[in-house]
């Protein structure tokens, strides 16, 4: 039988196959852009000082040692930092969460006048840079007496969040069906008892992982908590106040340090990024 | 229809208004957005003794702040186009669905999280002229010494720099847009187009691009509004050799204690951004219209 059949034309077949190959070699070479820097920084991280002034540098460090690493941990005001970034970081979950969802289930559930103009005017806050307005702020915040705190880090930082949180957690809201709670109000809830029992649990994955991004968010602001610290910093703010002095060691071990909860951060998050980043903040 | 019979009557609906749900995030935005706004006109224009321009007169005649902004607006104009072309390529690859899709995605994503910051000193372990790629160049023998790539006086390997640190750091977020644009672009257009014998690329530029259009205005300009406030990048690779605008409020906060003039530099970032946000908004508008 298979003597009958006319030869086999296995040109598309190859060409398909050249194409897997060419997509294959162009993802391999954007990860390798994406990657190899960091695994640069990671290798001086774990160079012994000796071998960091080395030039020109081998790729494998010449001398292994956490003495670097241990060096940045060690520096005046690093763990404290950490600390502040830390609490910094929950707070502002917590207080955007509590002042921004009940905006988002508003938005989500109900019509009235001034919903088009509240929208317009998140979606315009959250694309000006509100962080440069730390300056003035910052003059705010030493009227009132709470210049250089943890607390007035969580404020601005949730300033920053707000925006994000009503509308990601608006959609969030959308997406659970209006059908449970009505049921819940058959049955006697009242408005508050129905969103407290019935749909908040419902949304609470979405705005879990919301609370995440909010957390990345003031994990990795700079300016804002650079201008309105002093002396209780947090972890990026920091460490650019002890770039002019620090010597080359200090800012490689700081920049891994500021790296390796990213790569956390995404591999928890890989799942909703897209979704995130990519549809509900536009 | 059935919704409005569990509807309340009208007087417990007017005591659960959404304006009650919507008023502590509008009262906290008033407070800590809209009034900052206000103390930032009032100190960059007047003084103790009332209205003045010394703060703008200080700005505009310090070398520092043209310079930031000639470099702002270059780095905008190179790295945002650069971002697009690459993040429209990156989602094609996933589009082709290649092995090790979820590796890939996850290295292509990671910098979303990285801080800028952090990207500038991964960036400095490079670029230093003690760094790797100087040690590449002299071990492999291209040159002798290598090349001072931050030396202040160098303006242009300083923004070959800080464009390539920041097209590292930034491409994932337009990435993850288009991506998602992307997803919700029906197959059957391009499926159509492959059966009446369309090329590879007439297919991308007459039926793929055209539908991603939304997602490509909102990263081009969410993207050009981010690199506005680039600054710790070129803080963490060059210190104040290569100014941005945003550097230099931090500059004049922080190092010259300056608030006057700091709230000037603020200012021109804000009224920037504004007009690039609000032209980010007519083209939202249009789009819901047609």
């Amino acid at each position: 039988m298979t003597t009958t059949l006319p030869p086999l034309d296995t040109a598309p077949l190859r060409r398909r196959r050249r194409r897997a190959i060419g997509v294959q070699v162009a993802c391999v070479l954007v990860s390798l852009f994406m990657a190899v820097p960091m695994v640069l920084i990671g290798l001086a991280a774990v160079s012994s000082p000796d071998a960091l002034v080395e030039f020109p540098k081998p790729l494998i460090p010449s001398e292994f040692s956490g003495d670097t690493l241990l060096a940045f941990i060690q520096a005046t005001g690093t763990i404290p930092a950490l600390g502040n970034s830390l609490l910094v970081g929950v707070y502002t979950v917590v207080l955007s969460l509590l002042v921004g969802a009940p905006a988002g289930y508003a938005l989500a559930r109900r019509v009235f006048r001034g919903k088009d103009a509240y929208q317009v005017f998140m979606l315009l806050a959250r694309a000006l840079p509100i962080v440069v307005l730390s300056v003035p702020l910052a003059t705010m915040f030493l009227d009132f007496g709470v210049y250089d705190t943890v607390f007035s880090v969580t404020l601005l930082h949730t300033t920053l969040a707000m925006p994000t949180t009503v509308l990601i957690s608006a959609s969030i809201f959308v997406s659970v069906p209006t059908d449970v709670e009505e049921a819940a109000r058959v049955f006697g809830c009242s408005r508050f008892e129905a969103a407290r029992r019935v749909v908040f649990p419902m949304a609470l994955p979405g705005l879990a992982a919301s609370s995440i991004f909010t957390f990345v968010l003031s994990w990795n602001e700079i300016l804002g908590a650079a201008v309105i610290t002093l002396g209780h910093r947090t972890l990026p703010a920091q460490v650019l106040a002890s770039l002019g002095e620090a010597p080359q060691a200090y800012r490689y071990a700081g920049g891994f340090a500021l790296i390796l909860p990213a790569l956390v951060f995404i591999l928890v998050m890989r799942r909703y990024l897209v979704n995130m980043w990519g549809t509900t903040l536009r | 229809m059935a919704v409005a019979a569990f509807d309340t009557p009208r007087r417990s609906r007017l005591g659960s208004s959404p304006w009650l749900l919507l008023a502590p995030s509008i009262v906290f935005m008033l407070a800590l957005f809209g009034w900052p706004v206000v103390q930032a006109l009032i100190s960059a224009f007047s003084d103790d003794s009332g209205f003045t321009l010394a703060a703008w007169e200080r700005l505009f005649s310090d070398p520092y702040f043209l310079k930031a902004l000639r470099n702002t607006l270059l780095l905008i104009v190179i790295v945002v186009p650069v971002q697009l072309v690459l993040a429209v390529a990156m989602s094609l690859l996933v589009q082709a669905r290649p092995k090790f899709l979820a590796g890939h995605f996850y290295l292509w994503t990671i910098p979303l999280a990285v801080s800028e910051l952090a990207a500038g000193l991964v960036w400095l372990s490079v670029f230093d002229s003690r760094g790797y790629l100087n040690s590449l160049l002299v071990s492999w023998g291209i040159s002798d010494t290598g090349v001072q790539w931050l030396n202040y006086t160098n303006t242009g390997t300083m923004l070959l720099a800080v464009v390539i640190a920041e097209i590292w750091r930034a491409t994932s977020l337009v990435f993850v847009i288009v991506v998602a644009g992307i997803q919700m672009v029906p197959k059957d257009f391009d499926e159509a187009a492959q059966v009446f014998g369309a090329s590879a690329w007439q297919r991308l530029w007459h039926v793929t691009l055209p539908q991603l259009k939304p997602s490509l205005q909102v990263a081009l300009i969410l993207r050009t509004i981010l690199a506005l406030q680039a600054f710790a990048v070129a803080q963490a690779l060059t210190g104040r050799d290569f100014p941005l605008l945003v550097g230099e409020t931090y500059q004049w906060y922080v190092n010259l204690q300056n608030p006057a003039v700091a709230s000037a530099a603020a200012l021109v970032v804000l009224v920037l951004s504004m007009v690039t946000a609000l032209f980010y908004l007519r083209t939202m508008r249009q789009r819901e219209g047609t």
